[in-house]
């Protein structure tokens, strides 16, 4: 029997076994792949601000808790607003659906928060949500975002996938340089918002304090 | 040179694995026990500043569990069983020794320092694949160790044909390998530029709706080769063994192997329903998923069954006890995963506390459970040495079940409970329930599920110190027991 010849043949059986598992993702990841990379028309690559703004919600792994995908139910759509298209995640490395809701969805998060919002949220919590079992994240009020990876992530993706970043986005430290002052810019709009001394006085120095990125990219979830 | 004295199999490798086992059950347990009850009481969260969040703990948790304990356990049982069902020792390749060292070695200190890099928060973010490039590379040269440590010992086997745990020990490096490969391919960033930022960060090589599926792709079937397979390989030796009943049928395992290794891969696509997938993979994901029930019940059945005329032992061995529990919670688990992914059941359960309790009662009652009772049947044969104390695992069974009993349904509960929450409208159409509502009404099930945390983590310390005694002070045997596990 075939079964039989095949325990005695370690190496077809194993050839057999990858045969067999690799199938169902040909057919199910293969054909849709072009199609579901397709950006939404005016989709827009988040600014440098913005990705390191997403590293620090990676970083402290808000998607533990949070998705970032509103499913088409009216009870969805009526709390979070439309509902998630493909298109919109067309620049999306990673995706960041989530897969547990402890706490709401946040894939429409900047139509509906603020940033002065956030910054008396990301402090404490259960202050401005009676009840919230989420963590006070206080510690990003003093560490840096690292800019620099995310510009470095910027060119990366420009360069790799064609991700539409302009010109001026090179792989070479001068460009970087060049493009810093735009960063500190975009921070500095958050942070004249922001109430934060601290904070304020770092996006002076030209320092960027992860709150600042975090806001920025929460803002941008629109 | 032909001897004709006994074969002696080398165990040190399968010690030094089980030291691990039980290192880092234990430590992925204390997390998971931790984040449980700061999910019922906050306050918990600010212990240990930035490094105590809930979210910095719970990917160490689930890391901890699957890289350091599941894997740790699936190693130690294939150093053992490995050679004995293959009818050849170790020690008798000092090529194949090195290499299993070089593996065991690399993967300890890896395991550490990859440990370290997710409390520091460098982390790729896709669940359970949250390593970053270089310590993804220190997995796959680990796995690949591993894989050919594997093909040496079957190469040099006396035994001509493949033992049906061979098949699934097989199964679970061929098809973690593939997966794993294919999820974590990224471009490191400083490489991709003069330099430029943090070393150890790198981008997707997939975006948006494509990275989701090749994650549940894989996210999916890490659970299928990680916690399936290879502990359905597990339970076909010890089973068996500890019994001294022979596999019910093999025609049954023979369809439920290949049965399984052709469905499930299919069902990753379940994790994405009502996504922005297209409907076709979502409804093939949800099909394969109920038709998934055959060969997962195809194994279990065919285990239970081999307890067929012998049921006595139930009561009389502990160790056929934790077996046949396990077996039976898989098929609980392997239940309810398709009843959750019917697409209404889904629209309800999705996003809610009913999928970690679903993965709780297939990690703790049947992962978990099956890996000790492996250790413990190994633990005599190994060291030579009585199981300490029966009482002891006797108490440790009931306790255990019971928490796993207790935090299945609180979780069930919970996540109906917040499904329905989040769904529900009044008569004029408008939400009932703002969010906080849904978080307020858990706290007494994540209170009973932190409980329950409690109870496994005081039964896995009783296994540990049994081990430990086991090891040091019990009885010594001479003889090696042909089945039953002798015990005081």
């Amino acid at each position: 029997m075939f079964f039989h010849w095949l325990e005695k043949n370690p190496f077809f059986f194993a050839s057999g076994v990858s045969i067999v598992i690799a199938f169902a993702g040909l057919i199910e990841i293969v054909p849709n792949f072009a199609k579901a990379a397709r950006p939404v028309v005016d989709l827009k690559p988040r600014t440098v601000l913005e990705l390191a703004g997403k590293n620090v919600y990676i970083k402290d792994n808000c998607m533990s808790c949070h998705s970032q995908l509103i499913r088409p139910f009216k009870s969805e759509t009526d709390r979070y607003g439309d509902y998630s298209l493909s298109g919109e995640y067309a620049y999306d490395r990673p995706f960041l659906w989530g897969s547990k809701r402890t706490g709401p969805d946040l894939h429409r998060v900047g139509n509906y928060r603020t940033t002065d919002w956030h910054e008396n949220h990301m402090l404490n919590p259960a202050e401005i949500v009676p009840g919230s079992i989420m963590p006070a994240y206080k510690h990003q009020f003093t560490n840096l975002a690292d800019i620099e990876t995310a510009y470095a992530e910027a060119v990366t993706v420009k360069n790799a996938f064609h991700t539409p970043y302009g010109p001026e986005f090179q792989k070479t430290r001068a460009a970087w340089e060049a493009h810093r002052p735009k960063v500190l810019a975009d921070a500095k709009a958050i942070a004249d918002d922001m109430k934060n001394k601290d904070v304020k006085e770092a996006v002076a120095r030209g320092e960027v304090p992860e709150i600042v990125a975090l806001i920025a990219y929460l803002n941008s979830l629109k | 040179m032909q001897s004709n004295a006994a074969l002696e199999y080398d165990y040190s490798l399968a010690k030094k694995f089980t030291f691990l086992t039980i290192l880092f059950g234990f430590l992925g347990m204390l997390i998971g026990t931790i984040i449980a009850a700061q999910m019922a009481f906050p306050e918990l969260n600010y212990l240990l500043g930035e490094y105590g969040t809930f979210s910095r703990l719970r990917p160490l948790h689930t890391n901890t569990v699957v890289f350091g304990f599941t894997v740790s356990g699936i190693f130690a049982t294939w150093f053992y069983l490995g050679q004995r069902v293959l009818k050849v020792s170790m020690a008798e390749s000092k090529l194949l020794m090195v290499i299993g060292n070089l593996q065991f070695w690399i993967y300890f200190v890896g395991a550490l320092a990859a440990t370290v890099s997710l409390l520091l928060g460098i982390s790729s973010s896709k669940e359970y694949a949250q390593y970053e490039w270089p310590f993804d590379l220190v997995v796959v040269v680990v796995w690949v160790l591993w894989g050919v440590g594997m093909m040496g010992l079957i190469g040099i086997r006396r035994e001509k044909a493949l033992y049906i745990s061979i098949w699934y020990y097989l199964a679970c490096f061929l098809g973690i390998a593939m997966l794993y490969l294919f999820n974590n391919m990224s471009i490191p960033t400083y490489f991709a530029t003069e330099g430029l930022g943090a070393i150890t960060h790198s981008v997707s090589m997939y975006s948006g709706t494509n990275d989701a599926l090749v994650q549940w792709w894989y996210g999916h079937n890490a659970v299928a080769f990680g916690f399936t397979v290879p502990i359905v390989g597990m339970i076909y030796y010890f089973l068996p063994k500890e019994s001294g009943q022979a596999i019910y049928s093999y025609k049954l395992s023979l369809l439920s192997f290949w049965g399984l290794m052709f469905v499930y891969l299919w069902a990753g696509s379940h994790h994405l329903l009502w996504s922005t997938v297209p409907d076709w993979m979502q409804t093939m994901g949800s099909a394969f998923s109920i038709v998934l029930i055959l060969p997962s019940w195809g194994s279990a059945i065919n285990m239970l069954l081999t307890m067929k005329g012998e049921w006595n032992q139930l009561t009389d061995n502990p160790l056929i006890k934790f077996m046949v529990l396990a077996s039976t919670f898989y098929m609980l688990s392997t239940i309810e995963g398709p009843i959750q992914a019917i697409k209404s059941v889904n629209a309800i359960a999705h996003f809610t506390d009913w999928i970690p309790g679903h993965v709780h009662d297939g990690v703790l009652g049947w992962v978990t459970f099956m890996i000790m009772a492996s250790l413990f049947h190994m633990a005599p044969r190994m060291f030579k040495r009585e199981i300490y104390s029966r009482k002891l695992m006797e108490t440790q069974f009931w306790l255990q079940t019971t928490a796993v009993v207790l935090y299945f349904t609180s979780m069930w509960i919970a996540g109906i409970t917040q499904g329905m929450m989040w769904r529900a409208v009044d008569e004029y159409g408008n939400l009932m329930y703002s969010f906080i509502d849904t978080v307020n009404v858990l706290h007494p099930y994540y209170t009973i599920r932190a409980l329950a945390g409690v109870m496994y983590l005081t039964g896995f310390i009783m296994f540990a110190y049994n081990m430990y005694k086991t090891m040091t002070s019990a009885k010594e045997i001479t003889e090696e027991p042909q089945f039953r596990t002798p015990m005081a």
